[in-house]
């Protein structure tokens, strides 16, 4: 008969609870955040349409993240009213990536002691500056523990490998489009379930971009006949256009449809005194 | 903005919940929203108020058109407030009424459509957005009845029907669709006389534009509430466009070009009736 031990050493505690946290994000799929000269990109191997793995927080802020979906989705949920109700009571420019780290840092490293059992994820907030210089990513990990990482992150199951590959082989300045062949073609090799080298086509991919040069909000999503030009080594096309897709509808999502539209409301301010470009 | 011991984020921030960002901020922050905050009782005080604000549907979209002029009793308090908002990539609203509870209620509404875009992943539909509007002015009616009262007028373009659309409000909440043409605010009789003879079936953009001018000018002609053509300090009315491409407001220059002609047509025609 096995009896329940009565004292159990803290750092036995511990390192329970991570490897528990750990071995749930293992299961999964990596995702690989990584700068590029215009802006940052997310690449996450997900057939799924609906169930996104990197979101829009703010303006300028996007979210990714691995592990358990209704944990990372609730973190989400808060990390958007958290951005959003600054905003409202503050200023849309009072709403900063390293706020949001630390609010998620917290919680994590609450629930980490606290619950009953930690959170199985591991997320990325990152926000996208007006030069590369001061684009902030923050790795933020179960226990809570923050890592402001510079030019690429990598998370989930086969980490370790892509991150060592990136480290040869991202450089500051490269195009999107280089970016994104890197990324998918590191992600095609994650170790997970066999160790061939697997092509990754757009259909598995889920891709958003925190694009520098868009006004106010700056995530779009990539998919359809764009994403697979930003893939393709004999299409030229480098970088998303500058302008959204025509059609009405949500403008969320690029897909290469760029006959132009109208000056879209998501590129104006929105305190209502100034909801004008200047020069208008 | 409150935070839970340690800097963890509050339990309403994890619960799950509506994607509207008034119920959050109504169970996290109440007092963040104007009608939570207790007021003294007593009589009404003066505060600036917003005037006229018209809209005229045209095909396949709708125009939203306000004067510059907010007023405190006889005063005129601002001569160039914006009182016409973009409130999504689709819809915009414009504001009649206490000018202060008007603006805080527009940038509410702004987040609250911004808010669930962000956690659905979809645009809220038209009417959907009518009626969160509908529910925002019907908790203000507290403050109305002290005289703080807000009525809004709601435009945007159907993307299920292709269509402009307009809804009006009263203080109470109550949500009318309205076709073709409508005003609200002080100089609102005079605008809705003007508009029912200018307007007609088939209009373009542009000649929805110069309809909605034409209906501020009417306005202003009688109603001293209203900011008429202000030609030496070339301030220009807020005019936005709502169909297809989305909500955009006309441009200084294009307005301008409207005004100046309208106010040159009705030199020795003051009334603008045919000669």
């Amino acid at each position: 008969m096995t009896s329940m031990p009565f004292y159990v050493s803290p750092e036995q505690l511990m390192k329970d609870r991570a490897d528990f946290a750990r071995k749930g994000i293992a299961r999964g799929r990596s995702v690989v955040v990584l700068g590029y000269d215009h802006g940052i990109a997310f690449v996450a191997e997900n057939p799924s349409r609906a169930l996104h793995k990197v979101s829009e927080i703010y303006d300028r802020i996007a979210f990714a993240a691995v592990g358990k979906y209704n944990e990372f989705e609730n973190l989400r949920v808060a990390g958007v009213r958290y951005a959003d109700l600054r905003g409202y009571s503050y200023d849309r420019s009072d709403v900063t990536a390293r706020g949001l780290a630390n609010a998620y840092a917290q919680t994590l490293g609450t629930v980490f002691i606290q619950e009953s059992k930690p959170y199985e994820v591991e997320i990325v907030v990152a926000e996208v500056g007006t030069t590369a210089e001061e684009d902030q990513i923050y790795r933020l990990t179960y226990d809570g523990s923050v890592a402001d990482e510079h030019g690429y992150v990598v998370m989930g199951g086969a980490a370790e490998p892509i991150d060592q590959a990136l480290s040869e082989r991202w450089h500051p300045g490269m195009t999107l489009g280089d970016a994104l062949t890197l990324a998918v073609e590191l992600l095609g090799k994650d170790g997970n379930g066999g160790d061939a080298d697997r092509q990754l086509g757009p259909a598995q991919l889920e891709v958003a971009v925190l694009d520098r040069n868009r006004p106010r909000r700056t995530f779009r999503r990539i998919a359809g006949p764009l994403l697979e030009r930003l893939l393709s080594r004999d299409d030229p096309t480098s970088d998303v256009p500058t302008v959204d897709d025509a059609g009405p509808g949500p403008h969320d999502v690029l897909t290469g449809d760029t006959s132009v539209t109208g000056d879209s409301t998501r590129e104006a301010a929105t305190n209502p005194q100034t909801q004008r470009p200047e020069d208008a | 903005m409150t935070a839970a011991p340690g800097g963890r984020l509050p339990p309403a921030y994890l619960a799950a919940g509506s994607s509207s960002f008034t119920d959050f901020v109504a169970a996290h922050d109440p007092s963040l929203l104007p009608h939570r905050r207790p007021l003294p009782p007593g009589t009404s005080l003066d505060a600036p108020h917003g005037t006229t604000i018209v809209t005229v549907s045209f095909d396949g979209g709708v125009v939203m058109a306000g004067d510059r002029r907010a007023t405190m009793g006889n005063i005129i308090a601002n001569r160039d407030m914006e009182k016409v908002f973009a409130t999504d990539e689709y819809s915009a609203v414009g504001i009649a009424g206490t000018a202060g509870i008007a603006i805080e209620l527009v940038r509410l509404f702004q987040v609250e459509l911004e808010h669930y875009e962000k956690i659905e992943g979809t645009l809220m539909s038209l009417e959907g957005k009518a009626n969160r509007l509908a529910s925002m002015i019907r908790s203000n009616l507290g403050l109305a009845m002290q005289g703080l009262s807000v009525v809004p007028l709601f435009a945007g373009y159907d993307l299920q029907r292709g269509t402009g659309r307009i809804f009006s409000y009263d203080v109470t909440g109550g949500c009318y669709e309205e076709h073709d043409h409508h005003g609200v605010g002080s100089g609102s009789l005079f605008a809705r006389g003007s508009m029912k003879k200018t307007w007609r079936p088939g209009l373009d953009r542009d000649g929805a534009v110069r309809v909605a001018v034409e209906a501020l000018y009417d306005a202003a002609d009688d109603d001293s509430a209203t900011g008429g053509p202000d030609l030496s300090r070339r301030i220009w009315p807020t005019i936005v466009s709502l169909d297809a491409d989305g909500a955009v407001f006309r441009s200084d220059e294009e307005v301008a070009g409207v005004v100046t002609a309208v106010v040159a047509e009705r030199e020795g025609n003051p009334g603008g009736g045919p000669r």
